[in-house]
């Protein structure tokens, strides 16, 4: 085969160009007595030889980077349906408003009553995700889904050590998020593996078995990692209360019932968002992200500060009343619009049963000013129709790929219809037609898709998982189930087709093993 | 659509798997100038986001001398348009690296800058942001050694401090604050609270406090007194590298820090990102993504996501840390800024921040009820003592359009901190602004001295 140009150029980095003394930054003008750096600090603590950054001219820059950028696939350019992260449109109005300077150019340590605009908006945001959720109160700090899971677990342990507890383990079933028990070890605590029943849900056999005194809390995906509402979740929701723990949701599939149904009304005590997948953040290539937190009443007092609090117009200090207390009053009585201006509102640092800080100052504000904007744009019956949208398209999918006959090779690991994605399961694909998922997703790439989420959840064997959400028209799906019929079509005539690919994309298959045995992390300079 | 799945309507795809009795049978009660039912157009919603930003006072809306964490450098034009390029801003985490060689390489690109900055021998491909990159080296810590307790430097960020003891608690780990002493660590209360058990020596560089501490009598003392296991952890601002010795020279083992001083917004307080970098010794305790150079079956030169073996997804309950999303486009944003700045600009600049800083040193301790909280060398950031209230005097400053700095007490909470005014210097502070930033603060301490005395 014959390269194309992207092929043809050779990976260079910005290290291995420019030349020396070339430049980009124009310095600012010493406009003040020039002071020599050894008459500030003592030797041994000045830099000796200056940090061998690049010597590359702007136009260096912006080429290397733009050039950089073209290997790259994007969900501006096609279709992603990578399972769990929910890759939906990022409007462009989000950047707009986020760049600008009242937002962009806002200091977090400014006073709050001059960053009001900020505030309010971040109360508002918490409100709105505290309403979807079904949980009052909100914390937006943590930075990512797997930081508001951190936070959750550690307001679980605060809990329960305030009741003179000490529970030592947690409970996640099989099809979780690697982050939920990773996060568990981080937070102390010992993981117990929960089975999953013969329909994708939760064994209660299994959890009535485990959920003993020494549980602090059960972590849990719904719908879960295979697509699956569970059914039994009230029923869940009484075992682990009963044992006294608390149910944590992992809202990395919250697009699928955004009001619709709500894990506080289900029993869920703490949520955690991701405002980079539901609501619509973009992903950046691997973050920002922002993973805010909705709990119910009993978890409240253990909430990271600051906390913020809105006060009435005419009401000044409120002694007395602890600021949970406080919040909690004023959410039930929200007032009409019109009357908001005049509220003002606070950062409360005084919350003494506090776990504490998860990071520095109030989180990731982009994210939340992109996130109000979408909620805004939407509105709550849009909120309900983009989740409507998702579950639909995720069915629609899976139903022409059973259409085509793709299901014979790739069944539906568990269940009959879907939530918003669905999980394949590739093994009858590997032995009918030695290709593995992996072959299959690899092929993807040479019809210009972005390949599912592959090889998870664990359990379902060869997985792909598939999420297309609200975002894609029907032609899409239907071209993209044509794309995988077409795929195990070339597979039966020759597997090495599939086995070989991708054959277009700037680079093909490359050595991770090597990788990993020989690690080079970094540019020889 | 609904006739290929076999259902006569959205709703009964739901009812077949949500039990009623979980339904939300209303529509959201969104909050107000949010509840819109049906939502509201794109114009309408950019008025409402001006109007909210038009309430905020921001950099751009008066003098600014704050930092204390998160500083308004000038953040050149083009890495606006990277950061809103679809190819950068869209993908997510490159788990199919052909198609993704564009972020991977920015990755190892990324890597190389900040082991280049640091003088250590690996980075990751970014974490959260500052604070919280303190507490993940501390797991590390755990990790590496077992042991029992962190002993960290009271010259730590506040911030770092909390974030610290919220992640301690949780894993187990006690966490003893050394005091200072003019400005910088105790170094005979480090050294006698350094022993056998302690896990992770950790210290601020510059500290919180602005002042340079000497990182290689602590790092020396840490490891003298603990032993070679004990980790060595800096919090480092990047931003003066070019000129302060970095931190793989001066024994530090883990050097994290806040990025958002190379090329991130001030944005409220984020996104912008963490960086984690270690000596090699350390490789397969870090948290994070790492990207690693290999071939393509073709033998091209390519880019993966490499050793996942210590990450959540593979390794489950037994990772070295749950993270997962991080930060890649504001570190992209992060080496883009540092590829413009380049071998000598990192260096200019750190100049000019340290003769501003000195100057500024200078000029605003001639003012009256105005002095130094400390006599070590500063670089870009400087502690004063005023004789007045400071959340006064900020307010009488805010009413002449200028914001002097951080009130550090209400930061630290430490009585020795009331007075305390935290002032930041960045390329963007000219000399006429800080002259300005004198005329303001001392006509601000004259008019509080005098309402006191009035009152």
């Amino acid at each position: 085969m014959t390269e194309s140009p992207l092929q043809r150029e050779p990976a260079v980095t910005i290290f291995q160009k420019g030349g020396t003394g070339r430049r980009a930054f124009a310095c600012p003008e010493m406009d003040v007595p020039e002071v020599a750096t050894r008459d500030v600090l003592p030797a041994h603590l000045i830099r000796s030889e200056p940090p061998r950054l690049p010597e590359v001219s702007e136009p260096e820059i912006v080429r290397h980077y733009v050039r950089l950028s073209k290997r790259n696939f994007d969900l501006d350019s096609g279709f992603y349906p990578l399972g769990s992260c929910t890759m939906k449109h990022n409007p462009r109005l989000h950047e707009r408003v986020a760049a600008l300077p009242g937002h962009a150019r806002l200091h977090p340590l400014q006073d709050p009553e001059r960053a009001q605009g900020a505030l309010e908006l971040m109360w508002n945001l918490e409100r709105a995700l505290g309403e979807i959720a079904g949980l009052p109160h909100v914390c937006l700090q943590p930075s990512a889904g797997s930081h508001g899971e951190l936070a959750g677990v550690l307001l679980t342990r605060a809990y329960h050590e305030a009741k003179g507890q000490a529970r030592h383990k947690v409970l996640t079933p099989d099809t979780a998020h690697g982050t939920n028990p990773a996060t568990v070890t981080m937070a102390g605590f010992e993981v117990v593996k929960l089975a999953t029943n013969p329909d994708g849900g939760i064994d209660l056999d299994d959890l009535r078995a485990k959920a003993d005194e020494d549980v602090a809390c059960l972590m849990l995906t719904n719908p879960n990692t295979l697509g699956l509402f569970d059914a039994s979740i009230v029923e869940i929701a009484e075992i682990v209360h009963g044992a006294g723990a608390t149910l944590y949701y992992d809202g990395a599939n919250l697009n699928a019932v955004m009001g619709l149904s709500r894990p506080g009304d289900a029993g869920f005590d703490i949520v955690h968002f991701n405002l980079h997948k539901s609501f619509t953040q973009p992903h950046g290539g691997g973050g920002p992200g922002s993973g805010p937190i909705a709990v119910s009443d009993r978890m409240a007092p253990f909430l990271p500060v600051p906390v913020i609090v809105r006060k009435p117009e005419g009401e000044g200090e409120a002694p007395g009343l602890p600021a949970g207390a406080r919040r909690a009053l004023q959410a039930a009585d929200e007032p009409a619009d019109g009357q908001r201006a005049s509220a003002t509102y606070e950062l409360d640092y005084d919350r003494p049963r506090s776990i504490g800080r998860l990071r520095g100052f109030q989180g990731n504000y982009g994210c939340f000013v992109r996130a109000y904007a979408y909620i805004c744009s939407l509105g709550a019956s849009g909120l309900k129709d983009a989740s409507e949208t998702a579950v639909l398209n995720a069915n629609y999918l899976l139903a022409r790929l059973r259409e085509l006959g793709v299901t014979k090779h790739l069944p539906l690991a568990y269940g009959d219809l879907c939530m918003h994605e669905f999980v394949l399961s590739g093994g009858p694909m590997k032995r009918a037609l030695q290709i593995k998922t992996l072959d299959l997703a690899k092929r993807l790439l040479d019809y210009g898709y972005h390949p599912p989420t592959v090889y998870f959840p664990l359990l379902v064997e060869e997985a792909l998982m598939v999420e297309p959400t609200e975002t894609e028209t029907k032609e899409t799906l239907d071209a993209f189930a044509q794309a995988l019929a077409e795929i195990l079509r070339e597979a039966e005539e020759d597997p090495e087709i599939a086995r070989n690919a991708p054959y277009t994309t700037p680079v093909r298959r490359l050595d991770e093993v090597a990788a990993a045995k020989r690690p080079i992390l970094r540019q020889p300079l | 659509m609904l006739a290929a799945i076999g259902v006569s309507s959205v709703q009964e795809i739901f009812d077949r798997q949500v039990p009623g009795s979980v339904r939300l049978g209303r529509p959201l009660a969104l909050p107000g100038g949010m509840s819109t039912l049906k939502g509201a157009s794109e114009q309408d919603v950019y008025a409402h986001l001006r109007d909210l930003a038009a309430r905020n006072t921001s950099a751009e809306d008066e003098l600014s001398f704050l930092g204390a964490g998160m500083y308004d450098h000038y953040v050149p034009a083009f890495i606006d348009m990277l950061m809103e390029r679809s190819e950068l801003l869209t993908p997510y985490t490159p788990y199919q690296p052909e198609i993704s060689q564009g972020g991977l390489q920015i990755m190892f690109e990324y890597q190389t800058a900040i082991c280049e900055l640091t003088g250590l021998g690996v980075s990751n491909a970014s974490v959260y942001e500052g604070p919280s990159a303190v507490a993940s080296a501390g797991y590390l810590a755990k990790l590496h050694n077992g042991r029992s307790r962190f002993v960290v430097s009271a010259g730590a960020h506040p911030h770092t401090l909390q974030t610290l003891r919220t992640y301690a608690h949780g894993y187990g780990m006690e966490v003893v604050e050394v005091q200072l002493r003019d400005g910088v660590t105790d170094a005979d209360a480090w050294a006698s609270a350094i022993d056998g058990d302690t896990s992770a020596a950790i210290f601020a560089q510059p500290n919180f406090y602005g002042a340079v501490e000497d990182a290689t009598a602590l790092s020396a003392a840490a490891k003298e007194n603990g032993g070679e296991k004990l980790v060595t952890i800096a919090q480092v601002d990047p931003i003066v590298l070019g000129i302060l010795a970095p931190p793989g020279e001066c024994g530090v083992d883990v050097a994290v820090g806040e990025g958002q001083s190379l090329g991130n917004r001030l944005d409220y307080g984020g996104p912008s990102f963490g960086f984690f970098a270690a000596r090699e010794a350390y490789l397969r305790q870090m948290p994070g993504r790492i990207a690693g150079e290999t071939t393509d079956v073709d033998g091209r030169r390519g880019f993966v996501l490499t050793l996942q073996t210590r990450e959540q997804h593979i390794r489950r309950e037994k990772a070295t840390s749950n993270i997962c999303t991080a930060q890649a486009l504001n570190a992209l944003a992060g080496v883009a800024y540092l590829s413009w700045l380049g071998r000598e600009g990192i260096v200019e600049l750190g100049e000019l921040l340290l003769a501003r800083t000195r100057y500024a040193r200078e000029t605003l301790c001639a003012l009256d009820g105005v002095s130094p909280l400390h006599s070590q060398p500063v670089m870009r950031e400087l502690a004063l003592r005023l004789d007045a209230d400071v959340a006064a005097v900020k307010r009488r400053c805010a009413e002449m359009g200028v914001n002097p700095g951080a009130d550090l007490h209400a930061l630290t909470g430490r009585e020795q901190d009331r007075g305390g005014l935290l002032v930041a210097i960045t390329e963007r502070r000219s000399r006429e602004d800080i002259d300005r930033l004198a005329h303001t603060l001392g006509a601000a301490i004259a008019a509080e001295h005098e309402a006191t005395v009035a009152a």
